[in-house]
């Protein structure tokens, strides 16, 4: 067991939770009639679908490709027909909708055929990092950002430590804390495929010391495994976001991630528990993603649990099976009760990164009008990425966004500390988030008519090059017309001066 | 009284000297005036300012001889940057001009298409794709929403759809003009 190395700024000790989930083991939902699978489950291109409607598919069969680089590849949950392939409500903030592939189950669960891979050291790095692409793996932590590309650290990084992270510091949320727990072996045969592939010696397991039952599981399965030289787990402390990538970095490491920098650039690839234990069934197994754990809990969920659920099963089946107090169609919380976003309406899909559903949360102030800021500046104290957001507030109601990115908005990593805190309740983080839209949204838009600008100028000049050549054809034109007609006059002339002559 | 004389001269003399100088060093090519305001300017190339596109908008702007309030599809956010830029008032909407609308994106109906190029000639953008006979297309990509290419259509096959947001395009409403829900602390 390694000691912490440093630690972050702010963050909060909060009430975790935690024990109503964790007190049954992890369950598997039943198999929903059908399932509803995302083109976008990811953080990058959607997926294009390969499959058509009618076409049968086995479980575990590739049933849409990655769309360029940072895309992946979507699998069967089960076997069945494809049933539609259209827009359908997704889990997102805007309870907009998008294309969705629908596969109607046919029960039977039959399974493509496994290619494991028995000795994985054979593979060569790009060879596993094609493995784990096409295994759909991403980021199972929340972002869902394309794994394959986090094991490639490039020609000019030298990676110098793993950490694998299984702090999960959010409240209520326990799908880490139990896959730890039931399935520590998968996590390190994930750990033992992502070092080799990325070529690191040192490994750090994080997990955060409110789960004292993982960390003796964690412990006895490292034990068990000389050949992961190493690797040890650090005990962090339990203080919110200690979780978030670049907090956990400076406690593990004590280096701070540079701003607009990524950890690769202080040679740091961090990967979630979630995410090992898939790549490790990814390789050994040769078992697609197409299904992860998802913590169903909350003040108004009856039996709150931990849920081994296929992708594409609809939330209300989930929440059924756990009884819930809920009112059909009522909001709830995708994520947890900090970070997560309200979201309303049955059929609402699982994907790849539902890592909670929460129906309920203990102490909800009753939604009332946030009171003027007093400039108390909790919220900087509280702030684990050392902004201001007392100051982004005021930039972000003014819509100054140039003012807002000075005061490097992009580094919020919209973890609710300061709207925890704030005594005025106003919800800064989602002032944040607004400003943060907006200005991608000015970008794109600025890069759009960019694009029109030079499109528009190129034809000008394409049409003033036509004219000139125009021009120029009919002055040749003209040219040759004049010098014909003078050879004809010479000719005619010619012709009349020999007459001339026999005449005089 | 003669060294104050001289002294005037020769300081008048440095100082022409010295703007001369500058003038010189510091020129700055083109019109900045003009690139400033073509820039904030959304570049859709409609004419609906009356003007031939965008940029000789910008440089009769920049001249003086035309109001900044001509603008349709930048409407109100383009008037009002215009307005800070040049240090005047925002005005209204021209009417004259237009009225402000959704974002429109043209959309060919292939099937009616005859393929007789007309629109590729209007589009200020070459964002139509075809060829005399062939069926036409709209590069969705490049498409301003100028509405140029409809009435050029003899067999008005082009139609003018909204464009409609999708969850990457989507964009957290402003706080300050929506009531936040209970549980969403964020």
């Amino acid at each position: 067991m390694s000691t912490v190395a440093g630690s972050f700024p702010g963050g909060l000790v909060l009430n975790g939770q935690k024990k109503r989930s964790t007190q049954t083991p992890i369950r598997k939902t039943p198999l929903s009639k059908k399932l509803i699978l995302p083109l976008q489950q990811h953080i990058g291109s959607e997926s294009i679908p390969i499959v058509s409607v009618g076409d049968k598919v086995l479980k575990g069969q590739k049933i849409a490709k990655a769309d360029g680089h940072v895309s992946v590849y979507l699998h069967a949950p089960s076997s069945g027909t494809i049933s539609a392939i259209d827009e359908q409500p997704i889990p997102h903030p805007s309870g907009l909708s998008g294309l969705c592939i629908t596969i109607e189950t046919d029960g039977l669960d039959t399974w493509i055929e496994h290619h494991p891979i028995a000795d994985y050291t054979q593979l060569s790095e790009h060879d596993i990092r094609q493995h784990v692409r096409e295994a759909g793996i991403v980021g199972l932590g929340g972002a869902g950002f394309p794994s394959f590309i986090k094991l490639n650290p490039g020609v000019h990084h030298h990676v110098e430590t793993l950490i694998i992270n299984g702090v999960e510091c959010e409240p209520y949320i326990t799908c880490d804390d139990m896959l730890m727990r039931e399935r520590a072996d998968g996590i390190l045969d994930g750990i033992e495929i992502i070092r080799f592939a990325l070529r690191v010696k040192n490994c750090v397991i994080a997990i955060e010391d409110n789960k004292p039952e993982a960390i003796s599981i964690m412990e006895l399965a490292l034990a068990a495994r000389p050949e992961l030289t190493d690797t040890t787990i650090m005990v962090v402390p339990t203080r919110y976001p200690a979780g978030s990538e670049k907090q956990l970095i400076q406690v593990v490491t004590g280096k701070q991630v540079p701003s607009h920098g990524l950890p690769i650039d202080i040679g740091i690839v961090c990967h979630n528990v979630g995410t090992a234990y898939a790549i490790g069934r990814a390789i050994k197994h040769g078992e697609p993603l197409i299904s992860r754990i998802v913590t169903v809990t909350g003040t108004d969920v009856k039996h709150a649990g931990n849920f081994e659920t296929l992708f594409g099963t609809p939330m209300h089946e989930l929440l059924a099976f756990c009884e819930t107090t809920r009112e059909p169609n009522a909001p709830f919380i995708l994520g947890g009760p900090m970070m997560g976003y309200n979201l309303s309406g049955d059929n609402l899909p699982v994907t790849k990164t539902a890592n909670c559903i929460l129906v309920g949360v203990d102490a909800a102030a009753p939604a009332e009008k946030p009171l003027p800021c007093i400039r108390c500046g909790e919220c900087a104290a509280a702030c684990p990425a050392s902004l201001l957001p007392q100051q982004l507030y005021w930039y972000a109601r003014d819509k100054d966004l140039e003012k807002t990115r000075q005061y490097n908005l992009f580094d919020c990593i919209e973890c609710g500390c300061c709207s925890y805190v704030c005594p005025s309740k106003i919800p800064l983080v989602h002032y944040f988030r607004f400003a943060k839209t907006e200005t991608m949204n000015q970008e794109l838009e600025a890069a759009k008519s960019d694009q029109a600008r030079i499109r528009h100028e190129n034809r000008l000049a394409r049409q003033q090059l036509e004219q000139q050549e125009k021009e120029e054809r009919q002055r040749q034109r003209k040219l040759a017309l004049a010098a014909s007609q003078a050879a004809k006059e010479k000719q005619e002339q010619a012709a009349q001066s020999p007459s001339d002559g026999t005449e005089s | 009284m003669f060294t104050a004389i001289i002294a005037i001269t020769v300081m008048a003399l440095i100082f022409g000297l010295l703007l001369g100088f500058a003038s010189i060093r510091f020129k700055v090519e083109g019109d900045p005036i003009a690139d400033q305001i073509d820039k904030i300017l959304p570049q859709t190339q409609c004419g609906q300012c009356s003007f031939a596109g965008c940029r000789p908008y910008a440089e009769a702007i920049a001249a003086g001889e035309a109001d900044i309030n001509r603008c349709p599809p930048g409407g109100e956010a383009t008037i009002q940057a215009l307005a800070e830029l040049l240090e005047v008032e925002p005005k209204p909407l021209d009417e004259e001009c237009g009225v402000e609308k959704p974002k429109t994106l043209a959309v060919i109906d292939e099937d009616r298409c005859i393929g007789c190029t007309l629109c590729i000639q209007a589009c200020p953008v070459d964002a139509i794709l075809g060829a005399a006979k062939h069926m036409h297309t709209v590069i969705a990509s490049e498409c301003t929403g100028c509405e140029l290419c409809v009435p050029p259509c003899p067999v008005d096959c082009i139609d003018m759809v909204e464009t409609k947001q999708n969850p990457n395009t989507w964009r957290w409403p402003d706080p300050d003009h929506v009531d936040i829900q209970l549980g969403d602390r964020s």
